[in-house]
């Protein structure tokens, strides 16, 4: 089986991330076709991953990771362009409720992703030159039939289980609708069945953002040889604020003067909230691809599960065998409480078999990347109960 | 909801009164405590409502398929005889529309099973009647002003409550103080009087 690599030489370029990663790599050729949701056939294309532990011999100990919207496959390990630790560090891991002496856990850039697998940034072998906005729209069920592929490709037949927040959520419910049979066990963590559209109007803003930069050049950035910096930095600005909640930003922030003792009366950035905020969109720009966002996001935008189903959520899910862990923060307004309970009562009408808790947490949407001990429990009690259901723990 | 916490001398009963293998819902679960008692004892395929994020954290950390809910509002979602039971434990008199909800489990499960303590116990009547005073016991610690149970009912009310709903009594056990089982062929008005918590089978 492919030994994980582990990133030895950090601060790799992202460009450089996004054609010749230090992950492994998995090409599906001119035989393995995606077909897409938009009705285009992508090939080749590539898939970009990490994995932890050891699959057992009968591949039933495997858990994927689907990760959220800038987030990738380094889930565990330094990230070779940031060079900071994995960005589920505390949930994954040795002994973690996510238990990689116990799992072969799976993470996989996502299709459309710049980290390694096919996206915007990858080379067009059409044209030679990078797909840009040539690369056809990618949907959450077609990065999920890419990761399916992926999962095929070692062999396994069924995931113990799959795990994701926010547009890794997305995924997990779309593997559980669309792959039933491939999923033991499902969590999704503060997500939804459909983005809202109060959702989809801060997306907007971010691509427009995007889209009004000079430098992004139509989206023919890379060759052009600019970086679209203010537009992605902006939209990651906005995008940062949703993540957040007005209590942890009150908190923390307040209207505290940035290392100064008045404000100056201008428009440098004189409060903390500011200066926090550039910081945050200065370094996105750092390790992400501008188009990539673009099309990460509207990805989210089209998730819509009940409307595959004639508008019945329920029918996403009807005969399900799965279990399914849903978890929301009471603080979370961009995937409020409301969106997993949905979730939750169509799970309930299906007859799955569904947890589903609300967890006290004044950190808003980033809070399932955060240190949150109830969570932690959640998680780790619903996998036992599974993996001694699945056999995988002495029941 | 967790209401009560003294131990729970209704679960033997409840468990005694399941079929193994069953698939049942408890709406009002707790921090679990009873369907983990059917799943090990019973081999049920359990699932929980519970009403406080602590009772389903504690639930779900214990590996259990309980979902952050209220018997008022959520039992709609579930499918008709989605389950062989839905159990009701202690929970009846903390409902703000007790006959819809024994209507909805009745439709959810071939069968209901549903506890509740009885406030025709003499103790009660005594309090009230001599006291004037609403009755505050080990079993039902709160104040008039602060307690979930804003439904009290008897032995004889539930009864009535079944034949409206149109529901068939297949069994019924009335527990004393101890937990004890009252003699099964004595007349209703005497397990109202000495029942402290009653238990019933019903079906549709």
């Amino acid at each position: 089986m492919t030994k994980a690599t582990r990133p030895t030489a950090y601060k790799a370029s992202k460009s450089q991330e996004a054609t010749n990663p230090h992950s492994p790599v998995v090409e599906f050729g001119a035989d393995k076709p995606l077909n897409l949701d938009s009705g285009v056939s992508l090939s080749p294309f590539r898939i970009a991953y990490q994995s932890y532990g050891t699959l057992n011999e009968d591949k039933s100990n495997a858990i994927l990771i689907c990760h959220a919207l800038t987030g990738d496959q380094h889930v565990a390990n330094v990230h070779p362009v940031t060079g900071k630790s994995g960005w589920w560090e505390l949930l994954v891991g040795p002994g973690k409720p996510i238990d990689t002496d116990r799992y072969f856990v799976l993470c996989s850039n996502v299709l459309g992703g710049c980290l390694g697998s096919t996206g915007p940034a990858s080379i067009n072998p059409e044209t030679g030159k990078p797909y840009a906005l040539d690369l056809p729209i990618i949907t959450i069920a077609d990065m999920v039939r890419a990761q399916a592929m992926l999962v095929e490709h070692f062999g396994i037949e069924q995931l113990f289980a799959v795990v994701g927040g926010s547009m890794g959520g997305m995924q997990v419910l779309e593997w559980a609708s669309s792959h039933s049979d491939k999923v033991f066990a499902a969590v999704a963590l503060a997500t939804g069945a459909r983005h809202s559209s109060q959702n989809i109007a801060f997306h907007e803003v971010g691509r427009q953002a995007v889209m009004a930069d000079p430098e992004w050049k139509e989206g023919r950035y890379l060759e052009a040889g600019t970086v679209p910096r203010k537009g992605l930095s902006v939209a990651r600005m906005a995008a940062h604020i949703t993540y957040l909640s007005e209590t942890a930003l009150h908190n923390k922030f307040g209207r505290n003067l940035q290392d100064r003792q008045n404000v100056t009366f201008g428009f440098d950035a004189d409060f903390q909230i500011e200066s926090y905020l550039r910081h945050q969109g200065n370094t996105f720009v750092e390790r992400f691809d501008a188009n990539s966002y673009l099309y990460m996001t509207r990805a989210m935008d089209y998730f819509d599960l009940a409307a595959e189903h004639e508008g019945r959520l329920a029918d996403a899910f009807a005969g399900t065998k799965t279990r399914f862990c849903i978890v929301s923060f009471t603080s979370d307004w961009l995937f409020p409480t409301s969106e997993s309970r949905t979730v939750a009562h169509a799970l309930n009408a299906a007859g799955a078999s569904v947890s589903f808790v609300e967890i006290e947490s004044d950190r808003g949407h980033d809070s399932f990347l955060l240190d949150e001990p109830e969570m932690f429990s959640a998680v780790n009690g619903f996998l036992r109960s599974a993996a001694r259901a699945k056999g995988l723990l002495p029941s | 909801m967790s209401i009560n916490s003294h131990p729970r001398v209704d679960f033997a009963v409840i468990a005694s009164l399941i079929e193994p293998g069953s698939r049942v819902l408890d709406v009002g679960s707790g921090d679990g405590e009873l369907l983990e008692l059917l799943q090990t004892s019973k081999g049920v395929d359990g699932r929980g409502v519970e009403l406080s994020q602590k009772g389903v954290s504690e639930s779900v950390a214990r590996g259990l398929s309980v979902i952050q809910g209220d018997a008022d509002s959520d039992l709609k979602y579930y499918p008709d005889g989605g389950f062989d039971y839905v159990i009701l434990s202690q929970t009846l008199q903390a409902t703000r529309n007790p006959k819809y909800v024994l209507t909805e489990l009745l439709r959810i499960g071939e069968k209901a099973i549903v506890s509740f303590p009885n406030f025709g116990h003499w103790r009660m009547r005594a309090s009230l009647a001599i006291n004037g005073r609403m009755p505050v016991t080990k079993e039902l610690p709160y104040s008039w002003y602060d307690t979930p149970n804003i439904h009290f009912c008897t032995i004889n009310d539930f009864v009535d409550m079944t034949k409206e709903v149109g529901a068939h009594v297949e069994s019924a056990v009335a527990l004393n103080a101890l937990g004890q089982r009252l003699a099964f062929n004595m007349p209703w008005g005497f397990w109202n009087l000495f029942g402290q918590q009653a238990v019933f089978l019903l079906r549709r």
